[in-house]
């Protein structure tokens, strides 16, 4: 799995590091952003509800064929 | 060409009143499935969308061909007492489409993070238990919409902000007038005497910085490309009205449900653990800006149907988040269920800015009253409760309790 959050569309609502707080948290503008070393998803069922709760769908989860898929 | 499908309903009216303050209206159809979207007629007679699907909602909530500027002559507009000023003058933020309304909020995120709302709590806290002292100390009985509801978020916002909370008599009197009139005139009054007030606050802090948001926001403004002062006293006004007026209703709506719930304020007193997720859960049940309106810039389509370019569409958010599909069984509160991705506070880029301070607020308030009011009660019978009409933010006018 691979995680991005697209800075360009992101409104800093804090859905994100709402909802799977051990992923994504907030920069200091405000901007949701994933945490380091955890651009894997870090194997939490959150991240795909997370990538729902943005109201602007900045949150993109890709799979990726190496890794587990959640 | 439409003959072999179902006949469209009925256009129901829209808004209508509650019958109860805790219910969608009854007469609002709650089909989700088979047609997520069906026909409503304003009070110029106008007929507009009225999108009640979850999954549809938070398509067309979050398409930006839908606008949300109600200067345009084609924007739906849902009281006659707001048609007047709406069409000539549209507040910040929510007024604005991008890229406009997109510059403007840029500048206030890093003000409403969750992390800043976590700083706040101890704040937050300071402010209810000062409140519930001095309801203890003159009750009971009490009015908690004056005494508790409405200054906990008012005096968290002014805090926040850089407000004098002495001056909240006047802007809590401009904002009730703002939101629920009588009149046009009355509308537009309240409007004015707001801005005028705000105005001089910010030229005060012109000469005189503090260090609340809108003394940063005049920062800003005093740089290059920074916003102007009109655009600074129209942040000012939305901040404060939308900071105070839309939490105090939860708090009221959100207690009179509570107490109207005595199964489930047991399970809340029992394991104070559940506040966060009762706080979701009443965010779903209670709806309290129910009824987002947004005007078509283009055709969309959705859920096989076309709104066509100039089309009005309304999103009454009690009847989406009462979906049968998203939420099982959804006219029952329940603290277990995942009450996630409900559209209380929005959906899209308008979604509220201030919902992590709105959360921390609920989940102190709520939780700390119950537990320091362990017998709290209606002092009169429940159907005399009075709440507010439909073509307003929803919450109590008065909520008379003892304990």
């Amino acid at each position: 799995m691979r995680v991005s959050i697209d800075h360009g569309v992101c409104i800093g609502a804090g859905q994100c590091a709402l909802t799977a707080p051990d992923v994504f948290t907030q920069d200091d503008d405000g901007f949701g952003t994933v945490l380091p070393g955890r651009e894997d998803g870090g194997g939490g069922a959150l991240v795909r509800v997370a990538a729902r709760a943005c109201p602007v769908r900045a949150v993109s989860v890709r799979d990726t064929a190496d890794g587990p898929r959640a | 060409m439409r003959a072999c499908e179902a006949p469209m309903p009925k256009a129901v009216t829209f808004p209508q009143d509650r019958t109860c303050p805790y219910h969608p209206p009854a007469a609002y159809p709650r089909d989700h499935d088979e047609r997520p979207l069906s026909r409503a007629t304003l009070w110029d007679g106008r007929a507009v969308w009225f999108v009640t699907g979850h999954t549809a909602a938070r398509t067309l909530l979050a398409d930006q061909r839908l606008s949300t500027d109600s200067t345009r002559d084609d924007f739906p507009l849902p009281t006659e007492r707001a048609a007047g000023l709406r069409r000539r003058r549209r507040p910040a933020l929510l007024g604005w489409d991008d890229p406009e309304h997109n510059a403007q909020r840029r500048m206030l995120i890093p003000s409403f993070t969750l992390k800043r709302a976590e700083g706040l709590r101890p704040r937050i806290q300071e402010t209810v238990d000062r409140l519930l002292d001095a309801v203890e100390a003159q009750g009971p009985p009490a009015e908690l919409v004056a005494a508790f509801a409405l200054p906990v978020p008012s005096i968290v916002i002014c805090d926040l902000l850089g407000v004098p909370y002495a001056d909240h008599d006047f802007f809590e009197e401009q904002s009730r007038r703002l939101l629920r009139g009588p009149t046009g005139e009355d509308t537009e009054d309240a409007l004015t005497r707001l801005e005028d007030y705000l105005g001089d606050l910010i030229d005060r802090k012109r000469r005189d910085p503090g260090d609340g948001v809108l003394d940063e926001l005049v920062a800003r403004g005093a740089a290059k490309g920074g916003p102007g002062r009109q655009e600074l006293v129209e942040l000012a006004t939305i901040l404060l009205v939308a900071g105070h007026e839309t939490t105090a209703n939860m708090i009221s709506l959100g207690t009179y449900t509570l107490l109207r719930h005595p199964e489930r304020l047991a399970e809340l007193r029992a394991d104070p653990g559940l506040v966060p997720a009762a706080v979701e859960e009443l965010l779903r049940f209670l709806s309290i800006a129910d009824g987002l309106i947004r005007v078509a810039r283009e055709d969309v389509e959705v859920a096989g149907t076309v709104i066509r370019a100039g089309e009005g569409v309304v999103f009454p958010t009690s009847v989406i988040n009462r979906d049968t599909v998203a939420y099982p069984d959804p006219d029952t509160l329940d603290w277990a269920r995942p009450a996630r991705h409900h559209v209380a506070f929005g959906f899209g880029i308008h979604q509220c800015l201030g919902q992590n301070l709105a959360r921390a607020e609920l989940e102190i308030a709520l939780g700390t009253l119950l537990r320091r009011l362990p017998g709290l009660r209606l002092a009169v019978p429940a159907d005399e409760v009075p709440f507010k009409p439909g073509d307003t933010i929803q919450g109590m006018l008065e909520l008379p309790v003892t304990w």
